[in-house]
C-alpha cells in the first residue's frame, strides 16, 4: 500500500510538470496543443541520444533541452499558430483550427522521430534502489520528482511574484482585458506557449530516465496531460498539481493491483467522472 | 397598473464568486408596456437581461412570466416560452443568408413554423424592419444598422410575448439612430411588451412608459422617465456627487 | 451542411446505379480498392453529417468501427452465431455507446469532446485485450464466411447510399437547420429555442451506428480478428482527413475527398511505408492552412468570386 502511495506520488511529480506545460499553452495562449506529447517524447529522445552516444547525464540534458524546446515551440507558435489566431473569428473556431493544426504537427514530429529512432528507447541511469518512508523505489524516480517540484515551485513563484508572471496570469483570465491594460497579448501568448513547451520537454527528459518510450507513445501523454489540466481547472497551477497527484496515485494503484494495461482506462474513468460532475475542474471557475 | 404583470422579477440576485452583479432586483413588466432599464456602465443591466433570457441562472430570487417560473429553465425553454432578446454585440449566423437568419427565429419558437410558412413569415418580418430587399444578401455585406435589423427581425419571427432589447440603439450614427428609434416606436404602437436596456436618454424619454434605474446591481429608482431622470440618486449614480 | 435539392438526389441515385456495376468490370486489385473506397465513403460521409455542421471533430470512428469488427469476430467465433446477428447487434451497441458519450460530453465545449474521442479507440482496445487475456483465454477470433469482395462491395454501397439518403433528409429537415445554426453560434441557437444538446446527441448517435455497421461488414475481409487490428486510432484520423479534404459543407464533399485520397494513401503505404505518419501530418496541415473548407468549399468560393466578378 505504501509502495503504491510513494510510487504514485513520485510519478505525479513528473505528470504535474507536463500538465503545467500544457496549462501554459492552453490556459494562456489558448492553443489546445495536441502535439504536447510529442514534444515530451522529443525531450526524452534527446536525453536518450545524448546519454547513449556521449554519456551526457540526463540531468544536464534537462538544462540543454530548455532553450532548444523554448525556441522550437516559439517558432511553431509564431509561424504556424499565429495565422490561426489572427484568422479565427471566435474562440470555438480557434480551438478547432488549433486542434487540427497541432494534430498535424504531432504527426509530422512522430514521422521525424521514427526516422531517427524507430524502436523503443530506454536506458539505465541512476536506477539504484533507494528507500523512502520504508518503501523501495529507484533513485531516478526520486530525482525526477525533486526536479519537477523545484521547477513547479519556481513556476509558481514566477507567476505570482513577478511582473511578467502577473502579465501571463492576466492573459489567462482575459485576453481582451489584458490588452486594454497595456499587456502585449500576442507576445505574452507566444512566450507562454514556448515556455510551456520547454517545461514539457524537461518533463520528457526526466521521464525517460525511468520509463521506456517509443516514438508513438506521445498521444498517451497528451491525453493524460489534458485530463489533468481539465481536472484541475484550465489555467490553475494548484489544480494541476492536485489533479496530477490523483491521476498518479490512481494509475499506480490500478497498475499494481489490477493490470498495467488498464492505466489508460483508469484515466478515462476519472475523466468521465469529471465531465459528468464537475466539468470546470476541481479549482476552475464555474462557467456562467 | 391595471393589468397583471406579464414578466415578474422578484428579489433576484446574481453572484459571481465574490462579485455581486445584480442585488435583490424586483420589478414588473405589464402587458403592452415598454419598460426602460437604465443605469451607468457596470450597473448590471446586461446581466439582468441575461438572467431573464436564461443565459445565466440567478443565485437567488425568481423570474416568472404569466405566473410560470422561468428562472430555473434552460435558455432554449425560456425562448420557447416566448422571451426573445437581441444581443449587445449583434450575433448573426454568418454562413446563413439573411432570410435564413430570420427563419431561425420562426422555426424553433413556440409557433414552430416550417417550410413555406416559415419562409413567408420571415419575409414579412424583414418587411416589417425594412429589409425586404436584402433577403438573399450575405450577412457579411450588411451595414451595422442592417445587421441589427436582421437580428430584430429574427427575434420578431419568434412571435415573442416579451421582447428584451439589450442596448439595441448602441453604436448607431445619428441617421441610423432616428431609423432605429422609429422602429422601436412601431413596435410600441403594435402593443408589444418590451424591456429596453439603453443609454440613449432621448429614446428612453420618448419610448418608455416606465423606467427602472440600476446602480451597482441594485434598483435605485423606478417611475416615469421624467421622474426618474430628475431623481437626485439617479443623477448622483451617473455623474457623481458634485452634480447632484 | 447546406441542404441539397431533388436534382442532387437524382444525380446521386444515378451514381449509385452506376456504382452497382463496378464489380462486373473489375476484379482483383481494383475491386479491392473499390471496396476500401466504398468503406471510406460510408465512414467519411456519416462522420461529416455530425462533425460538419457542428464543428465538433469526432475521433471516435475507430472505436465504433472496432466494435463492429470485434463483435463479428466474437459472436461468430465464440458463439457460432450467423453473420447477420452481429451485423444487427453491433450498430445498436455502438449507437448506445455513442449516445452515452454524447450525453456526457456534448453539453460541453468541443474541446472536451475531441479529447475524449481521441483516446477512445485505444482505451477500448486496452480494455478488451485485458478482458480477453484474463477472462476469455487468449484465442483467435476466426471469421469464416462465404462472402467475397463483391458481396462486401454491394453491402457497403448499400450503407453508403443509406447514409447519403439520411443526410439528404436531415439536411432538409428542422434538425439539419438546427445543426447549421448550432455550428454558427450555439448561444443564438439556444436563444431561438433549439435544444442544442439533444440535436447534437442524436446526430452523433447515427455516426456511431453507421461506423459500427461498416466495421461489421468489412470484418470478413480478414479471416482472423484481433482487437489491436480492428480498434485503430489511425482509422479515425484517416476518416477526418478524407472528409475535411473533400469538404464537410456539402453532402458529397467527403466523397470528393475519399476517392483520390484512398488511392494516394495506398500508394504512400507501398512506396514510403515508414513515412506514412509524416504524410498524414502533412495532410492535416494542408487542410488547416490551404483548404479549410475542403476542395468542394474552395471550388464553391472560386465560383462565387467569379460570379461576382462577372456581374
Amino acid at each position: 500500500m505504501l509502495d503504491i502511495i510513494v510510487s504514485g506520488l513520485l510519478l505525479s511529480g513528473t505528470y504535474a510538470l507536463v500538465a503545467m506545460g500544457l496549462n501554459l499553452q492552453y490556459g494562456v495562449a489558448r492553443i489546445m496543443n495536441l502535439a504536447n506529447g510529442e514534444v515530451l517524447v522529443l525531450g526524452a529522445l534527446a536525453a536518450f541520444w545524448l546519454y547513449t552516444t556521449a554519456q551526457i547525464s540526463p540531468l544536464l540534458t534537462v538544462i540543454l533541452v530548455i532553450p532548444v524546446a523554448f525556441i522550437g515551440n516559439w517558432l511553431i507558435y509564431r509561424f504556424l499558430l499565429t495565422p490561426l489566431v489572427r484568422r479565427s473569428k471566435s474562440q470555438g473556431q480557434l480551438e478547432v483550427d488549433s486542434i487540427l493544426a497541432t494534430f498535424g504537427i504531432s504527426f509530422v514530429l512522430i514521422g521525424i522521430m521514427v526516422s531517427i529512432e524507430g524502436g523503443f528507447f530506454a536506458y539505465k541511469y541512476l536506477s539504484e534502489p533507494i528507500s523512502i518512508l520504508g518503501s523501495t523505489t529507484s533513485l531516478n524516480r526520486f530525482i525526477a520528482f525533486l526536479i519537477a517540484c523545484a521547477i513547479g515551485i519556481g513556476l509558481y513563484l514566477w507567476l505570482n511574484k513577478t511582473r511578467s508572471g502577473v502579465a501571463v496570469r492576466a492573459v489567462a483570465v482575459s485576453t481582451e482585458a489584458s490588452g486594454l491594460v497595456g499587456i502585449n497579448v500576442p507576445r505574452v501568448s507566444a512566450f507562454a506557449f514556448a515556455l510551456g513547451g520547454a517545461i514539457t520537454a524537461v518533463g520528457g527528459a526526466l521521464i525517460s530516465t525511468f520509463i521506456t518510450l517509443d516514438a508513438s507513445i506521445g498521444v498517451v501523454f497528451t491525453l493524460k496531460a489534458l485530463i489533468i489540466v481539465i481536472m484541475g481547472g484550465v489555467g490553475d497551477i494548484r489544480g494541476a498539481i492536485v489533479a496530477a497527484c490523483i491521476l498518479g496515485l490512481v494509475e499506480t494503484a490500478v497498475a499494481t493491483l489490477i493490470d498495467p494495461g488498464l492505466t489508460l482506462a483508469a484515466a478515462y474513468l476519472i475523466f468521465i467522472l469529471i465531465l459528468l460532475f464537475r466539468p470546470q475542474g476541481l479549482f476552475g471557475r464555474a462557467s456562467t | 397598473m391595471s393589468n397583471r404583470p406579464i414578466l415578474s422579477v422578484n428579489g433576484v440576485t446574481k453572484r459571481f464568486g465574490g462579485l455581486v452583479a445584480v442585488s435583490d432586483m424586483s420589478f414588473d413588466v405589464g402587458n403592452h408596456e415598454m419598460v426602460g432599464v437604465i443605469g451607468p456602465n457596470g450597473s448590471g443591466k446586461t446581466t439582468m437581461m441575461n438572467l431573464i433570457s436564461g443565459a445565466l441562472k440567478p443565485t437567488s430570487g425568481r423570474i416568472s412570466m404569466k405566473g410560470r417560473r422561468l428562472s430555473d429553465l434552460p435558455a432554449q425553454k425560456i425562448a420557447r416560452e416566448g422571451v426573445g432578446r437581441t444581443f449587445q454585440l449583434v450575433r448573426l449566423l454568418p454562413t446563413l443568408s439573411v432570410l435564413e437568419n430570420v427563419m431561425a427565429g420562426a422555426v424553433f419558437g413556440h409557433r414552430r413554423r416550417w417550410g413555406r410558412d416559415a419562409e413567408d413569415f420571415a419575409h414579412e418580418m424583414l418587411e416589417r424592419v425594412g429589409l425586404e430587399a436584402m433577403s438573399q444578401a450575405p450577412v457579411s455585406s450588411l451595414t451595422y444598422i442592417n445587421q441589427k435589423r436582421v437580428e430584430l427581425a429574427r427575434v420578431l419571427a419568434g412571435e415573442p410575448k416579451v421582447l428584451l432589447l439589450d442596448e439595441w440603439l448602441a453604436g448607431l450614427n445619428p441617421t441610423e439612430l432616428e431609423t432605429g428609434i422609429d422602429l422601436i416606436h412601431a413596435l410600441r404602437d403594435e402593443g408589444r411588451t418590451v424591456v429596453l436596456v439603453e443609454h440613449v436618454m432621448d429614446a428612453i424619454r420618448s419610448l418608455c412608459d416606465r423606467c427602472v434605474v440600476m446602480s451597482s446591481g441594485a434598483k435605485i429608482a423606478e417611475g416615469t422617465p421624467d421622474d426618474v431622470l430628475s431623481d437626485r440618486e439617479v443623477i448622483r449614480a451617473y455623474l457623481g456627487d458634485d452634480d447632484a | 451542411m447546406k441542404p441539397s435539392g431533388w436534382g442532387e438526389l437524382a444525380i446521386a441515385a444515378f451514381l449509385v446505379l452506376l456504382a452497382v456495376f463496378v464489380p462486373f468490370v473489375t476484379n482483383g486489385y481494383w475491386l479491392s480498392i473499390a471496396v476500401t473506397t466504398m468503406m471510406y465513403v460510408a465512414l467519411a460521409t456519416s462522420w461529416a453529417l455530425f462533425s460538419g455542421p457542428t464543428h465538433y471533430i469526432s475521433l471516435a470512428t475507430g472505436a465504433f468501427f472496432g466494435i463492429g469488427g470485434y463483435l463479428v469476430g466474437s459472436m461468430m467465433s465464440d458463439y457460432q452465431l450467423p453473420f447477420w446477428v452481429p451485423l444487427v447487434v453491433a450498430p445498436l451497441v455502438a449507437a448506445g455507446l455513442a449516445f452515452l458519450i454524447g450525453i456526457a460530453t456534448l453539453r460541453l465545449s468541443g474541446v472536451y469532446f475531441v479529447i475524449f474521442t481521441l483516446g477512445l479507440a485505444e482505451m477500448i482496445r486496452n480494455l478488451i485485450s485485458w478482458i480477453q487475456n484474463n477472462f476469455l483465454g487468449s484465442r483467435g477470433l476466426y471469421v469464416l464466411t462465404d462472402l467475397r469482395d463483391h458481396h462486401l462491395y454491394w453491402m457497403l454501397l448499400g450503407v453508403a447510399a443509406a447514409v447519403f439518403l439520411l443526410g439528404w433528409v436531415v439536411n432538409r429537415s428542422r434538425l439539419g437547420f438546427a445543426l447549421r445554426i448550432i455550428g454558427n453560434d450555439e448561444t443564438v441557437a439556444r436563444h431561438v429555442g433549439i435544444n442544442t444538446a439533444w440535436a447534437k446527441v442524436i446526430l452523433f448517435t447515427t455516426t456511431g451506428f453507421f461506423a459500427a455497421l461498416v466495421g461489421a461488414i468489412i470484418a470478413p475481409r480478414w479471416s482472423y480478428i484481433e482487437p489491436n487490428q480492428v480498434f485503430s486510432p489511425q482509422l479515425s484520423f484517416l476518416v477526418v482527413i478524407m472528409a475535411l479534404l473533400g469538404g464537410a459543407g456539402r453532402l458529397w464533399g467527403p466523397l470528393v475527398g475519399v476517392i483520390p485520397f484512398t488511392i494516394i494513401w495506398e500508394w504512400v503505404n507501398v512506396q514510403f511505408p515508414n513515412q506514412s505518419t509524416l504524410f498524414l501530418g502533412l495532410a492535416f496541415l494542408l487542410i488547416v492552412y490551404v483548404l479549410p473548407n475542403g476542395m468542394v468549399g474552395r471550388i464553391e468560393q472560386l465560383h462565387a468570386r467569379m460570379g461576382r466578378g462577372r456581374s
